[in-house]
């Protein structure tokens, strides 16, 4: 009995151990959020703020908090004929908004999704002939240099200028010229940091790797598959994280010039008639959306890379 | 001590020369001209014979090792293997470098496996699995086989490259300063199971070493470098103690406290390095 009280009490300490470690890691970042809604809330409470505060944009956004996902075009999947089902039908009465943010905002992340995996693609791929192939790095890098430091959005009337000449042909892959123009300038501003990264890390193949290739006579494939990659990894995978952050940086401005919907389309159309409430909101989901696609990203590298160190 | 004229070992003498290094010079082009690191090197190695080369850092010990694993090619003279001349480096002359080279993103298993995979393309998978972890367990490593080298100590990483080089039963085993960066206690016992594993496997190893006392417990010849540059051998001291050799009983040897005096005196008298004599 006695070993068993002393296991418990043990245990108890443990939990109190615990919970003083997790608070340490979240009372700093709760109390510096109460500081700054305080302080939101102080400066933009007189007679006509700049901004609505806090409580008033919690007041003013309650359907949009509550129903992230709700979409009044959306087809009722349970419906027969077209026609809703009672509850989806109580619903559409009772909620006054079109779209969810979280329907605009999957809308946004969709085209991220595509213009990044293509420029992933593309970028590794240039990445590694320009970095195997000291001849083609030479002639492509200083375009390249030049071609990067272009800001995201200087693309976005060429790329309309370019695909209202292909409106036909985009027409039949299902796109419109703007949502076409929308993907390239994702494309085109998260290939540079996956190109660069790539073609470093392909030619910075520690030399001690490089011998124990040639001293196994590895054939070109193998030591592509087995050495090269692997090696490069770290650097593709930095690219990658630093491409998936423009890239969202960049479908927002893009969405608000041309207005195919979205996260960021609903920012500049709430600016535009005046509902400070939902715009504040809307960054909110902006802000975590790009930090889980970060870490979403750094998640998926801690478990392809294996380091050295 | 002219008269070290050793001969214990003379029946290693009667075999054909194995290992050809003949009139080897290696200069690289600099911005100031050529900068000759190696000058007319010459020496004869035999078949299971285990070489040691001592001298100061910048001698162009690595260099001519490089040139035997192949990684370099002399600029004059030609080094040949079994009389076929050197010319890139293969799996026959396979190297255990001193940083241990083994692929992190790897286990023990899979780095000694990929060395095992390139060699024996005939052999099935089962065979050559087993190739893989009886040279693991070789060198005591069964346990740990499946860890990547982060996981492991700088010891058991240098054993793994030690199971990978002997796995494909290569001619020669080069070895660049395989110990230097272990403390005592496991480069004592690596020189150990190396040496070991070198009389069952009757391999040719060259190696180069910082270390006199190592150099006289593994070597049957220690090849003495002179300063760079354009390096040459300056000597070679054979090394006359029996072998199976024990530490304790060579230790004891009165012979081993003249080599080693022998060698130390052409180290740090007559070949001392410039800031050392001060």
């Amino acid at each position: 009995m006695a070993a068993g009280s002393i296991t418990s009490k043990f245990t108890l300490n443990n939990i109190g151990e615990w919970v003083q470690q997790q608070a340490k890691s979240f009372i700093p970042p709760l109390l510096a959020l109460i500081l700054l809604l305080g302080a939101w809330q102080v400066i933009c409470s007189g007679k006509k703020p700049p901004l609505p505060p806090p409580t008033k944009v919690w007041e003013e956004t309650q359907p949009y908090i509550w129903y992230p996902f709700f979409d009044r075009d959306y087809f009722d999947v349970d419906a027969k004929e077209k026609i809703d089902s009672p509850a989806r039908k109580e619903l559409k009465e009772k909620v006054t908004i079109e779209q969810g943010l979280g329907v605009k905002t999957i809308i946004s992340v969709r085209r991220v999704a595509i213009g990044y995996t293509a420029a992933a693609i593309v970028g590794i791929s240039l990445g590694i002939a320009i970095g195997t192939n000291a001849f083609l790095y030479r002639a492509f890098d200083p375009i390249f240099q030049v071609l990067r430091t272009i800001p995201p959005l200087a693309w976005l009337p060429i790329a309309l200028a370019a695909f209202s000449g292909m409106n036909e042909s985009l027409q039949t892959i299902g796109l419109n010229v703007n949502e076409a123009a929308g993907l390239f300038v994702i494309f085109v501003t998260s290939i540079w940091p996956i190109l660069m990264n790539t073609a470093v890390g392909v030619q910075q193949v520690p030399q001690d790797y490089r011998n124990v290739a040639r001293v196994l006579r590895l054939g070109k494939l193998d030591y592509f598959i087995t050495i090269l990659m692997p090696s490069a990894a770290p650097y593709i995978f930095t690219g990658l994280r630093i491409a998936v952050g423009l890239s969202w940086l960049a479908i927002v401005a893009a969405e608000m010039l041309t207005a195919g919907g979205g996260i960021g389309f609903f920012i500049w159309d709430s600016y535009n008639s005046g509902k400070q409430s939902e715009l504040i909101l809307a960054l909110l989901y902006i802000g975590l959306v790009g930090l889980l696609l970060d870490k979403l990203v750094y998640y998926i590298s801690k478990f392809a890379v294996q380091s050295d160190s | 001590m002219q008269t070290l004229d050793l001969t214990d070992n003379d029946q290693k003498k009667n075999q054909d020369p194995f290992l050809v290094i003949n009139g080897v010079s290696k200069v690289y082009p600099t911005a100031r001209g050529p900068y000759t690191v190696l000058e007319n090197v010459n020496l004869t190695v035999y078949e299971g014979e285990f070489i040691c080369v001592i001298g100061h850092s910048g001698c162009g010990k690595s260099t001519l090792l490089n040139m035997v694993a192949g990684f370099n090619r002399p600029t004059a003279g030609e080094i040949c293997l079994k009389s076929k001349p050197i010319l890139r480096p293969g799996p026959d002359r396979m190297v255990v470098f001193q940083n241990y080279s083994l692929l992190p993103w790897m286990s023990a298993f899979e780095n000694v496996y990929l060395a095992v995979k390139q060699v024996y393309t005939d052999k099935s998978k089962e065979e050559k699995t087993k190739i893989a972890k009886d040279s693991l367990a070789l060198v005591g490593l069964t346990e740990a086989m499946n860890k990547r080298p982060k996981e492991l100590s700088g010891g058991m990483r240098q054993r793994v490259s030690i199971a990978r080089a002997l796995s494909i039963r290569p001619e020669v085993l080069i070895l660049d300063e395989p110990f230097g960066a272990l403390d005592v206690m496991t480069r004592e016992e690596l020189q150990e199971e190396l040496l070991s594993i070198w009389r069952a496997n009757k391999v040719t190893a060259l190696m180069i070493t910082h270390d006199i006392d190592e150099a006289l417990f593994l070597a049957d010849r220690i090849v003495l470098m002179s300063n760079g540059p354009a390096a040459h051998i300056a000597e070679v001291v054979d090394i006359p103690f029996a072998r199976p050799r024990d530490r304790k009983a060579i230790s004891d040897d009165p012979r081993y406290y003249s080599l080693r005096n022998y060698i130390l005196e052409f180290l740090y008298s007559r070949f001392a390095l410039a800031d050392e004599a001060e």
